[in-house]
């Protein structure tokens, strides 16, 4: 075993293989842009393939290949589910599924794990059942968790190498020029599936919306695309905003967005041409409508909005209250449809969004960012992957890349959830270090990072309820109880990459 | 308190978040808990050594539980497992408060 610089204890087969976390910024990268295999299309010849099972044939995909997908449709998506059960169904096997992430809509693909279809994942969430089965050890290969900007690192690198990419685009023309902004699914930004496009061997793109050549705007361009099927739908519009854009009326999470915005109010980095990224969620929400009033009340303008983008950020944009937006992923239909309209609402990739080892993401240029967490403990480490109950159910995302990149970076949760404490002596997976985290906000007051003194003299003579961390979690303990430990078993069935590519956690199997 | 005689089947409480559902029945020797919750892995042995010592102050000795736990806090599983309590005794009215404040702060 190895310890890492968060305290944990790493294997040494993963330690050597990845390196562990030292730091945010401890790992200078640099690395030879990992190339694609290209076959050239001649003039008269067509890129147009009648079905999933042609399109598989022709790629060559076979036994021990790495195939991608990307997770724009979230759980609205048709295309993995459909062309997984073809593949399973031509007996292909042994395949690596690099997927930007896998939702709850994508539990088939626990059949294709015990059929041997798949055995190895990197992902940067598992959802409900497959999380689970993961956690109960379905597989023999730990799945690698890696955030946006981690993946985006990996695959430019070559530590993914994708031999075919499957990207559902809601509109594409003959020859792949595509985009998720128009059409019947649309989910606006392709932010993911870019990284993919311009690193894999074969790119197929599955579209329900064949428009005329040429198809524009082109977020993925038919220079990167061998492949078009058209297929009779490719997800489900309503599926991908599923619980993103919930408005809240819950007193407490109103709470937790005052405090939050006010401590964003009160910190130095409110200012005229500030820069900001919320996600999404009932507090997170609230919290913008908080910060725009008083944006409005001083007049000041947000030079850039970043991240996983939802409609009340368009609206902002809207109003002015925004210049531009910068949008790797958005989480509604009024968003896409904002990227659609607004020549202000940009889309670029994963990795121009977070990617630590380019020439420079966009979280770096944040001022302020607002993440949430399943867990904090008292070094202010963030669980957003395992549940309180061991399993693994969440999402790496961009949590760790915006909070090592932004200035200022506030996580907001409730003191606890139901009986389940969320600031906790040792978090069960770390995926973001305490020394990106600089305040947690709760709905009783926010505690600050003692490594921020600035902060702390900052907030001195502030009306905010301030407490140590270590207050924080005496007060949630004092509520529920102490948590008994999660019973873990010694089979590793997640490794948790840092976004540099060292290991930052591994999660380890719960019996059932 | 003296001893409780349970009755008759009761039952307290709900299935919402945070509640525990308390279904009392009688049972010939001592008490059996049946607790299926929603924080088994973090809180299952405290849940059933707080409603066992609900039962104990109540006076209880024989009973079959039967508890669905969606995360509960301590007051409250005291709360449900007392109203069950109460209501399989077929006591509805009268409490001696004072008794039930000796031991339940």
């Amino acid at each position: 075993m190895k310890t890492n610089k968060v305290g944990r204890q790493i294997p040494d087969e993963i330690a050597e293989k990845y390196g562990v976390f030292e730091g945010q910024f401890a790992r200078k990268l640099t690395y030879t842009k990992d190339a694609a295999k290209v076959t050239n299309v001649l003039p008269g010849e067509s890129k147009l393939v009648d079905t999933i099972h042609d399109a598989i044939l022709k790629t060559g995909l076979k036994d021990g290949m790495t195939i991608s997908f990307h997770h724009h449709f979230r759980e609205g998506d048709k295309v993995m589910n459909m062309v997984l059960a073809e593949i399973a169904a031509m007996g292909i096997k042994n395949l690596s599924l690099a997927s930007s992430s896998i939702a709850n809509v994508h539990e088939p693909l626990i059949d294709h794990i015990n059929n041997g279809v798949i055995t190895n994942v990197t992902s940067s969430g598992l959802r409900d059942k497959v999380g689970a089965a993961i956690s109960h050890g379905i597989m023999k290969n730990p799945v690698v968790i890696r955030s946006h900007g981690g993946r985006g690192r990996a695959i430019e690198e070559g530590s993914i190498h994708i031999d075919v990419a499957f990207l559902g685009a809601p509109s594409s023309d003959e020859y792949g020029n595509a985009n998720g902004s128009h059409g019947k699914a649309t989910c606006g930004s392709m932010g993911y599936a870019r990284v993919d496009a311009e690193f894999a061997d074969k790119v197929v793109i599955i579209t329900d919306n064949l428009v005329p050549y040429p198809n524009t705007p082109i977020s993925i361009p038919q220079n990167h695309v061998d492949y078009v099927v058209v297929v009779d739908s490719i997800g489900d519009p309503d599926g991908i905003a599923k619980g993103a854009t919930r408005f809240t009326t819950n007193p407490k999470e109103l709470l937790i967005a005052q405090n939050g915005a006010q401590a964003i109010i009160e910190s130095p980095y409110f200012k005229d041409g500030y820069s900001f990224q919320t996600g999404t969620g009932g507090s997170t929400l609230a919290l913008a409508q908080y910060l725009a009033d008083e944006m409005r009340k001083r007049q000041y303008k947000a030079s850039f909005a970043l991240g996983g983008i939802t409609s009340p950020m368009c609206t902002m944009l809207e109003e002015g209250l925004i210049e531009k937006i910068i949008d790797t992923q958005s989480f509604d239909k009024g968003a896409a449809k904002s990227m659609k309209d607004n020549a202000n609402h940009y889309e670029i990739s994963a990795s121009f969004y977070a990617n630590p080892g380019n020439k420079g993401a966009a979280v770096n240029m944040l001022d302020v960012v607002v993440l949430s967490a399943l867990e904090v403990d008292t070094d202010f480490n963030v669980n957003v992957m395992t549940g309180s109950d061991g399993l693994i159910r969440g999402a790496s995302g961009g949590h760790c890349d915006a909070g090592a990149g932004a200035k200022l970076t506030l996580i907001m949760t409730p003191l606890i959830r139901g009986r389940i404490p969320t600031i906790v002596d040792h978090v069960n997976t770390v995926i973001t270090p305490g020394e990106s985290i600089d305040i947690v906000v709760t709905e009783i007051g926010i505690a600050i990072n003692p490594k921020r003194q600035d902060l702390i003299d900052a907030f001195k003579n502030s009306t905010l309820p301030q407490y140590t961390i270590q207050e924080l979690r005496d007060k949630a303990y004092a509520v529920v109880g102490e948590p008994e430990p999660i019973q873990y078993n010694d089979k590793v069935v997640a490794v948790i990459e840092y976004r540099d590519g060292s290991v930052i956690d591994v999660v380890y199997g719960v019996d059932q | 308190m003296g001893k409780v005689v349970i009755k008759h089947q009761a039952t307290a409480g709900t299935a919402e978040s945070s509640d525990i559902q308390i279904v009392i029945d009688g049972n010939d020797n001592g008490v059996d808990i049946n607790l299926v919750s929603s924080v088994e892995n973090q809180f299952g042995k405290q849940i059933r050594k707080v409603i066992r010592e609900t039962l104990d102050h109540l006076g209880v000795e024989n009973a079959k539980i039967v508890a669905v736990d969606k995360g509960a806090l301590d007051c409250t599983i005291v709360a449900r497992v007392t109203a069950a309590v109460m209501r399989s005794a077929d006591q509805n009215k009268d409490y001696d408060w004072e008794a039930l404040d000796t031991w339940n702060a």
